[in-house]
């Protein structure tokens, strides 16, 4: 069922925008439609493909290894510990490469995720509200601090491109670098069963004979991997994260298994009508992904917070 | 066989557990009780790895239990700590096939699914197999925990506790299933109990634990009597005896 909606959407996705492009244009491989076809809406395509897996399946192993529901990469300072990590390169490296831009947002999205994970740790009140907005305290303050050295430094402008979150810019060339993701998904499908251990908490892995420490590092890692490329070459996409597996969770559990295939497959669905949305509404312009996203999240969010507080325990 | 040698924890300056020494009788259930504090909790931690001791030593099959890797320690002793807190949506069904973790690090081979069977045909809980363990009763989930122990097929099986929370019937249950483990399939279970009478009827030795110190160990009928009950509790406690079980009747003392 969410396949053959996720392939229907790829495929308005691939007709929809400024330039009219019908199927039956591409037969001529020369043509200006064809073109732009293989350089922009493929290429989008793609982007979304990725970003909605990455997006969501980071969340889901963010939720299963700090045992919170509403723990995400953007309610946990990951999104914006990367952003931080971009502008320090800038500031270090006065022509920055792309490779030293994604090793400083990697290196700070790990660091920023591990230092979320050890302040969780050591609270004492663990209410399943308190410690994400605890983690969206804490990334605001990541946030702010990049705003003031960007504005130190007068690059603002290149910031605000990072905090939001939009396909408009995706074109061939530019967005490579989230094919990366694959292999961290692939890697996650594959720790499943681990992370699923893990989520039961330290001494019920030990129990098991599972190395408690070496999986939730695994795990980090793969969620800054994702988390940069995502900020990287789309931007922030809030609520993905979030939202996804936790509509997947209330009907298939929470093993890890069974629920990475489905959440994958959600998350391209839903960033595939938040990013169609986007680019019906005020046709023949857009409106950035990010804001269909945290509209539409927000409200499902809310929708969670309400009815879910029980279930999230 | 399991042999605590000088077991010392301390968090901070103050010592949980002093100088402990005792030895764990394959094929039986051993009780740890005391008052609250004693370091019961602590010190069924260190024997299970959980915790590192700060002196002393576990010995399991003369070999300290810190050389022996996680994976082969899994297949020889298991530990359920109080569990109820653990909100991870997962079937019955599931939950147990994790036991079988350390054998098939989750891909289940036709004899693990025949220890998920067993287990949870020993348990009752085939009918509720595929109910999400946060549909269940308190008694229902514990008995879920219990199965995946039992799935996960060690000599030794160590409970904290595993009556909290608990209805009568069901830790009259709980105790019961544990008995036949022992009785049936050879296992040696060790277990932290808050309530004397039940350490009394069900088990068959009794470690008393004191400020972090052994005060009294031995078979059961060597401790339930009202001396040893004093310097263990300092209350002064009648046990009388009915049907064979020796019963603590500590509600009036003083």
């Amino acid at each position: 069922m969410l396949i053959i909606a996720a392939i229907i959407l790829s495929f308005i996705s691939l007709f929809i925008g400024a330039i009219d492009i019908k199927p039956t244009d591409l037969l001529d491989w020369q043509s200006e439609e064809t073109q732009i076809f293989l350089i922009s809406r493929v290429p989008r395509l793609m982007a979304i493909i990725l970003a909605g897996i990455g997006m969501s399946i980071a969340g889901l192993i963010m939720q299963s290894l700090s045992r919170n529901k509403f723990v995400s990469p953007t309610t946990a300072g990951t999104l914006d510990a990367a952003k931080l990590g971009i502008l320090i390169s800038m500031l270090f490296f006065t022509n920055v490469t792309y490779t030293q831009q994604i090793i400083f947002s990697f290196v700070f999205a790990l660091v920023g995720t591990l230092l979320f994970m050890q302040i969780l740790d050591r609270i004492k009140f663990k209410d399943v509200i308190f410690v994400p907005l605890i983690g969206i305290m804490y990334g605001n303050i990541l946030s702010s601090i990049t705003t003031f050295f960007a504005y130190e430094a007068d690059l603002l402008q290149n910031i605000s491109s990072w905090l939001m979150g939009s396909f408009t810019l995706v074109i061939s060339g530019r967005y490579e670098l989230l094919y990366l993701s694959i292999p961290a998904v692939i890697l996650a499908y594959l720790y499943a069963n681990k992370f699923t251990v893990a989520g039961m908490g330290e001494d019920f892995a030990k129990n098991l004979g599972l190395s408690y420490k070496f999986v939730l590092n695994i795990g980090l890692i793969l969620v800054a991997i994702i988390a940069t490329t995502v900020v990287l070459t789309v931007g922030v996409i809030p609520f993905l994260g979030l939202i996804v597996p936790n509509i997947v969770s209330l009907y298939l559990g929470d093993n890890l298994r069974k629920t990475i295939p489905h959440t994958a497959v959600l998350g391209v669905v839903f960033l595939l009508i938040c990013d169609i949305l986007g680019r019906v509404i005020i046709y023949p312009y857009e409106i950035p992904v990010n804001v269909t996203v945290a509209v539409i999240g927000s409200a499902i969010f809310l929708i969670m917070l309400f009815r879910g507080r029980a279930y999230a325990k | 066989m399991i042999e605590i040698k000088g077991l010392t924890k301390k968090f901070g300056n103050k010592p949980v557990v002093e100088d402990v020494s005792v030895t764990i009788q394959p094929g039986s259930i051993t009780s740890f009780i005391g008052p609250n504090g004693a370091g019961k909790s602590t010190l069924l931690s260190m024997v299970s790895r959980l915790l590192d001791a700060d002196t002393g030593e576990v010995l399991l099959d003369k070999n300290d239990v810190k050389q022996w890797k996680s994976v082969e320690f899994a297949k020889r002793v298991s530990i359920l700590k109080q569990a109820n807190f653990i909100n991870v949506r997962l079937t019955v069904r599931e939950l147990i096939s994790f036991g079988r973790y350390p054998y098939s690090k989750g891909r289940l081979t036709p004899e693990d699914e025949q220890f998920v069977e067993q287990a949870m045909d020993y348990m009752n809980l085939t009918d509720m197999q595929d109910k999400f363990l946060d549909e269940l009763s308190g008694g229902q989930k514990q008995r879920a925990f219990i199965a995946m122990v039992i799935a996960q097929d060690t000599d030794y099986v160590l409970l904290d506790e595993p009556l909290n929370n608990l209805d009568m019937k069901h830790s009259v249950q709980i105790m019961k299933i544990l008995r036949k483990l022992v009785d049936e399939l050879g296992k040696t279970v060790v277990i932290v109990l808050h309530d004397i009478n039940f350490a009394s009827v069900y088990s068959d030795y009794i470690v008393a634990l004191k400020n972090g110190k052994v005060v009294k160990s031995g078979p059961t009928n060597e401790i339930i009597n009202s001396d040893a009950l004093r310097e263990i509790y300092d209350m002064n406690i009648p046990v009388q005896e009915q049907n064979g079980c020796r019963i603590c009747v500590y509600f009036n003392s003083h």
